[in-house]
């Protein structure tokens, strides 16, 4: 840890399973890091106030605002974006049913979304609508209406139930 | 069920989207994803007051900043004479403040910088002088004597912008004088922001060495794009070129051009490298166009049996310092004489009065064909209250008004030939949907109990697809769209269109529409669309317009293709072109339906055995310009309790049927829908841009500025009525705003019939609880 | 966005918090969950030289239940809370799922919030409602204070620049009774502060008669508001509509709210009386329920 440096703090995280390491001013939001630090740019940013969710990465596989937590807060932690997602050429179940689906129509909210989901399907894959919304409550989206997107989860959390029983 | 793009005869289908794939994977590339070698980043020093004159600016301290490679102030521009633009209006608005600021936020200087950071520091040490003067909200008080005068730059002085009416207004008098029934209603849409979750931004790119700027810009209108700034800035527009990247939604707000895009350009101009400018969401909302900011007066008169006699309305615009509105330049109130709705109003009389306030300057059409929202509320609202005034049923009052079926093409009273639809078929299919007269019974027993319940219905006609060249431009600019096919030899294609889609699904359903017209799949067909230098000129997306125009344009590009095809197929046919026909996939000779020839057989043909005299290719461009409009409608019903110990208002149902023609993507059009909905609850509980009496904005941002999260938006439920428009290429009608532009009076309708035994006829947006509960106190419901 | 520049720290023990504490004095800003703290330095509405980062301080994540009460380290997050199954503090995970978003609760704290002091804030009504104390430690001493006089004014308490605020610590329902809790939050979408927040508590025993009794506010007030008055009605009284509906007028004349766009003084005022009362009958109901089910 780089402690009392603000021009050049060396922040080291694991990022989808690969680990990178840059230097960047202590004051350089997460967000930014991992668009521009580490060239990820599936996550965007939509507000200035924690209130849009479009920023949503999984930290230590827990949502969190990478808008609203420091880069050099994630030092020597786990990240995962959606560049993440999908594996061996295979779509997730949630790009699948997203797609499927139409869950997203811009799709500048849909990273985040997903991300979200995530972390929902695996750890309750098989929740009701209104767990569902509620967990995508900090997700905003001005396209779909979030019908579709409910829909989506729903379909994808059946599919990971399905494979954690085989 | 979603399909494959792989499917045949695609044209109707539920077509997976082509453009999903990428943006699934977080590799779509939006404006804020492209970097550039050498970028600078901008960023923009903005006005703390609404209205002050500036006494002076210093820059010192902020080019010390290290990394601040400049600073632009409006006396820098003024000696450009960039420091005024013309807005799609035909007004004019200031870049960077000279003189004095007119709005709170007001761009007043630019800082460019090595690094994001960098620039916001150096925004912040730019020492600006202001003298406060007194601000002007209400545009009520902006037209007294007594209102200072905000724009000096113009000759007339007054706050007062234009004046605009329609219709004839002696005889709508004379009409509402002699009805026995009358009505009036003050109806106010208050200032809305699109707030798309992708804020606006631009990379501007001059090379010196090749004279060349290319722009990437948040774009729904591209070549409008690149001419206005043709003009603002003197560049021949032949090396203008704007990419317009992925799109994170736009709704209305990425339609004009905006001081931080000229700014970007000069400081690319002047530095020779790229600059970038993304703006903040505060920014955003608190500068970009905002809409609507209507406030309506409407008077109806009618018959003791509810048939209405006439229709008259008299409006205050809220324009703000600078009329920025993106509306085609003869409608200074865009399409708002629409608002005589799906009703045979015999006369009807609408004017509108634009005023100049100390607010961010608009409006545009958010997710609203030009005013439509505005219009399609204010009669749908007004006819609750006649309603009310008769004592009928809503639904009954609109079956007795509606236009009827066989009088399409219908004249009405302000001037439109509606192009077709059954409104009362679509009234009845929601009605059936949402078992209307169960809930009304239903709603008897629970106002019974104590219980406030209603139900509110909206049957909305609107007008899209701006325009016919004899009545609409903007700038001068006619307003057709264009499409141009390229078929490839392997029977591949790629299209180009002259829109833009920020969400829509262009991709799939203009895909779907040429392929289906040339016995294709939408998988065959690549739409490209945002590049100004390899796409046909065309006025952008929004206002419902892209299918009206562009998809027409596609169908009839794709058109021209068959026709040269159907020679090629003859000659591969050995037969004369009369004899051979298309069968809706493949030509086939007339009776021999064994012998036919696929497209992927006449594409190779076209560039290896083209009949003797032919020009070898494969290609079409189609400029379309539609006769007519397109009227697309639909009925709304929503059902509303409100509780009355807080006054929040719970959506128990939402039935919406619309009817946009023919149906390209039945996925894409319920998906536009439930989008539209959203956006519409959201104007009608949550959304305004208030101002505070000194012209601070109260909402610039996410916190006060409230957009629905999936626990308060309701569940809709969805239909559709199909009354093809008789004149466009494939019967199609725009469908994007409808939701939009239908829903609001629903719910207000809804709210106002369950207060209306107590004699509540109007409830203002956004109905926030407290609003509500003031009502039920003021009645004495309130627990 | 970037927030102005700033030393970064992230020491591991509250020792080495106490010294950057002590050497930087009013320059330093501590952050722990960062979602009010960031926002603000983004905004550039707050521009600390010096950003001691606690999250890696283990002593503040501890939780520790005893007969006595549950004692909270100031880094639990909202999130912890909403999924904590504790049957003597229902409360707690009432109150922590009305929080901000479910994001922003899974990175928020409760130390963080309480430090922050925003009088809309969720948990400066619930722990007033359940008479949490704070434990606020410096170098030298470490003192706990009662949460009604930890907090003075709007984003102001008696926390001074060199101390942390390390734990929350919440006294255990009496014996021989049953606690209930309900949070009632009004407010405009998912992610707004409150219009008005209620917290009720009320620990009841086998004859429904309320042995203890709690009521905190938020939003309606420069602080978050304890509803005392209202508190002393309820004990010893089993809930009938015209007790309930005596301590929610109480509580009601308690609150001291502001007009402004989110609704009048009179309208939020009346919001802390329909809350009460809904937030007691709601305890009532329970109450009946568990009786039934145990009898």
């Amino acid at each position: 840890m780089d402690n009392g440096k603000r021009q050049s703090v060396t922040v080291r995280v694991q990022i989808n399973g690969e680990t990178r390491e840059a230097a960047v001013e202590s004051r350089t939001l997460l967000a930014y890091f991992i668009r521009d630090t580490l060239g990820l740019t599936g996550t965007h940013v939509g507000c200035d106030t924690t209130s849009c969710g479009a920023c949503t990465v999984l930290l230590d596989g827990v949502p969190v605002k990478s808008c609203t937590v420091l880069a050099v807060q994630a030092h020597g932690h786990q990240l995962e974006t959606v560049e993440g997602l999908e594996q061996d050429g295979k779509l997730h179940p949630l790009q699948q049913a997203f797609w499927d689906n139409h869950g997203l129509q811009c799709g500048f909210c849909t990273p985040g979304m997903l991300m979200t989901a995530l972390a929902l399907v695996r750890q309750e894959p098989l929740a009701d609508e209104e767990t569902i919304r509620r967990a995508i409550s900090g997700n905003l989206c001005r396209c779909t209406g979030y019908m579709n997107i409910v829909k989506a989860i729903r379909q994808a959390g059946r599919t990971v139930a399905q494979t954690q029983e085989v | 069920m979603a399909v494959e793009a792989t499917e045949a005869q695609p044209l109707g289908k539920a077509v997976k989207r082509k453009e999903d794939p990428r943006l699934i994977r977080g590799q779509g590339r939006y404006l804020d994803d492209i970097v550039l070698p050498n970028m600078l980043y901008m960023a923009l020093v903005r006005s703390p007051y609404a209205h002050a004159r500036i006494r002076g600016i210093d820059v010192e301290e902020a080019l010390k900043v290290p990394g601040v490679q400049a600073v632009l102030t409006g006396e820098d521009l003024a000696q450009m004479n960039l420091h005024w633009m013309p807005t799609l209006a035909g007004d004019k608005q200031m870049v960077l403040a000279t003189g004095k600021v007119l709005f709170q936020y007001q761009e007043v200087a630019a800082v460019v910088a090595d690094s994001r950071a960098a620039a916001e520091d150096a925004a912040q040490k730019v020492q600006v002088d202001y003298e406060p003067l007194p601000a002007v909200v209400d545009p009520f008080f902006a037209l007294t004597p007594d209102a200072p005068i905000l724009r000096e730059d113009r000759e007339e002085k007054s706050n007062h912008i234009w004046h605009w009416e329609v219709g004839d207004k002696e005889a709508t008098d004379a009409a509402l004088a002699g009805s026995p029934v009358r009505i009036k209603e003050v109806i106010r849409m208050p200032r809305v922001h699109p707030a798309p979750i992708e804020p606006c931004g631009c990379i501007a790119d001059y090379q010196k060495a090749t004279g060349k700027l290319t722009w990437y810009v948040t774009s729904q209108a591209p070549h409008a794009h690149r001419t206005v700034l043709a003009m603002v800035s003197g560049l021949p527009e032949h090396m203008i070129h704007v990419i317009s990247p992925d799109v994170g939604g736009g709704f209305g707000n990425k339609v004009p051009v905006y001081p931080g895009y000229v700014c970007a350009v000069v400081l690319s101009l002047k530095l020779g490298r790229p600059v970038k400018w993304v703006e903040t969401r505060t920014e955003n909302i608190a500068t970009t166009n905002f809409a609507r900011d209507y406030h309506m007066t409407a008077e109806i008169g009618a018959t003791e049996d509810g048939r209405v006699t006439a229709l008259k309305v008299s409006t205050i615009a809220d324009h703000g310092a600078f009329d920025a509105a993106a509306d085609p330049t003869r409608f200074p109130a865009g399409l708002f004489s629409i608002v005589t709705g799906s009703y045979r109003f015999p006369v009807a009389f609408a004017e509108v009065d634009g005023v100049y306030t100390n607010k961010a300057p608009g409006g545009v059409a958010y997710r609203c064909s030009f005013r439509v929202t505005e219009a399609s509320f204010l009669i749908e609202r007004a006819m609750q209250t006649l309603a009310l005034k008769l004592n009928m049923d809503p639904a009954e009052l609109r079956r007795r008004n509606f236009i009827q079926p066989d009088e399409f093409p219908y004249q009405s009273a302000l001037g439109w030939t509606y192009d077709s639809g059954n409104y009362e078929s679509t009234l009845n299919k929601a009605l059936a949907l949402v078992d209307y007269d169960r809930l009304r019974q239903e709603q008897k027993e629970r106002r019974e109990r104590g219980e406030l319940v209603g139900i509110g219905l909206s049957t909305f006609t609107e007008i899209v697809g701006a325009g016919p060249s004899h009545t609409f431009d903007i700038l001068g600019i006619k307003m057709f769209d264009s499409c141009e096919i390229r078929v490839h030899p392997t029977g591949k294609v790629i299209a180009r269109l002259g829109t833009r889609h920020q969400g829509q699904g262009h991709e799939t359903t203009f895909a779907q529409i040429i392929a289906h017209e040339l016995g294709l799949t939408a998988s065959d067909v690549l739409i490209e669309e945002g590049d100004t230098d390899t796409a046909p000129y065309g006025l952008g997306t929004y206002a419902s317009r892209s299918t009206p125009t562009a998809g027409g344009a596609a169908a009839l590009a794709a058109r021209r293709i068959r026709q040269k095809a159907q020679q090629i197929a003859a000659h591969l046919l050995e037969m004369a072109p009369e004899d051979v026909e298309w069968d809706g996939s493949q030509f086939v000779a007339k009776g021999l339906p064994s012998r036919r020839v696929s497209m992927a057989e006449v594409a190779l043909a076209a560039y290896t055995n083209v009949p003797p005299g032919m020009e070898p290719g494969l290609e079409a461009t189609y400029y379309y310009d539609p006769p007519n409009l397109t009227f697309p409608n639909g009925a709304y019903v929503a059902v509303v309790s409100i509780d009355r110990g807080t006054g929040q208002v719970r959506v128990e149902r939402f039935v919406a049927v619309d009817d946009c023609g023919t149906v390209i993507n039945p996925m894409v059009v319920e998906g536009q829908v439930h989008g539209g909905l959203t956006e519409g609850f959201g104007i009608a509980f949550m959304q305004e841009i208030a101002f505070d009496e000194d012209g601070n904005c109260l909402a610039p941002n996410f916190m006060e500025y409230l957009v629905p999260t999936a626990l308060e938006t309701p569940r809709w439920e969805t239909d559709r009525t199909e009354t093809p428009s008789p004149h466009h290429p494939i019967g199609a009608k725009g469908v994007g705003e409808s939701p939009n532009v239908g829903s609001p009076a629903a719910f207000v309708n809804a709210v106002v019939d369950a207060l209306s035994p107590y004699g509540v006829t109007n409830v203002d947006i956004p109905m926030f609880p407290w609003k509500i509960w003031e009502i039920l106190k003021t009645h004495g419901l309130a627990l | 966005m970037f927030p102005n520049p700033f030393d970064y720290y992230a020491p591991e023990t509250c020792d080495d918090v106490y010294a950057l504490l002590h050497e930087h004095g009013y320059d330093a800003k501590v952050i722990a969950g960062g979602q009010s703290l960031l926002p603000m330095m983004k905004l550039r509405l707050a521009a600390p030289e010096v950003l001691v980062d606690v999250n890696n301080v283990a002593d503040l994540r501890t939780m520790a239940v005893s007969d006595t009460g549950l004692r909270l380290g100031a880094l639990t997050r909202h999130a912890e809370m909403e999924r904590a199954q504790w049957p003597d503090y229902p409360l707690l995970s009432a109150t922590a799922g009305h929080i901000a978003d479910p994001i922003v609760r899974n990175r928020g704290t409760m130390g963080g919030s309480l430090a922050h002091a925003d009088p809309a804030a969720d948990w400066g009504a619930a722990l007033l409602a359940l008479d949490a104390r704070v434990t606020l430690a410096d170098a030298a001493r470490s003192r706990e204070v009662r949460l009604d006089d930890f907090f003075v004014d709007t984003f102001t308490t008696v926390l001074e620049p060199t101390e942390l605020l390390t734990a929350i610590v919440i006294p255990a329902p009496p014996r021989e009774s049953r606690p209930f809790g309900q949070y009632l939050k009004l407010e405009r979408k998912v992610g707004d502060f409150a219009v008005v927040g209620v917290a009720v508590t009320a620990s009841l025993d086998d004859a429904g008669r309320v042995v203890t009794a709690g009521i905190g506010l938020a939003s309606v007030g420069p602080r978050p508001l304890k509803a005392q008055a209202a508190e002393a009605l309820l004990v010893g009284q089993t809930l009938s509509p015209a007790v309930i509906r005596e301590a929610a007028e109480a509580a009601s004349q308690a609150a001291d709210p502001v007009s402004d766009r989110r609704g009048s003084a009179e309208y939020k005022r009346t919001m802390v009386r329909v809350f009460v009362e809904r937030g007691l009958a709601k305890i009532q109901a329970d109450w009946e329920l568990v009786n039934r089910a145990s009898a």
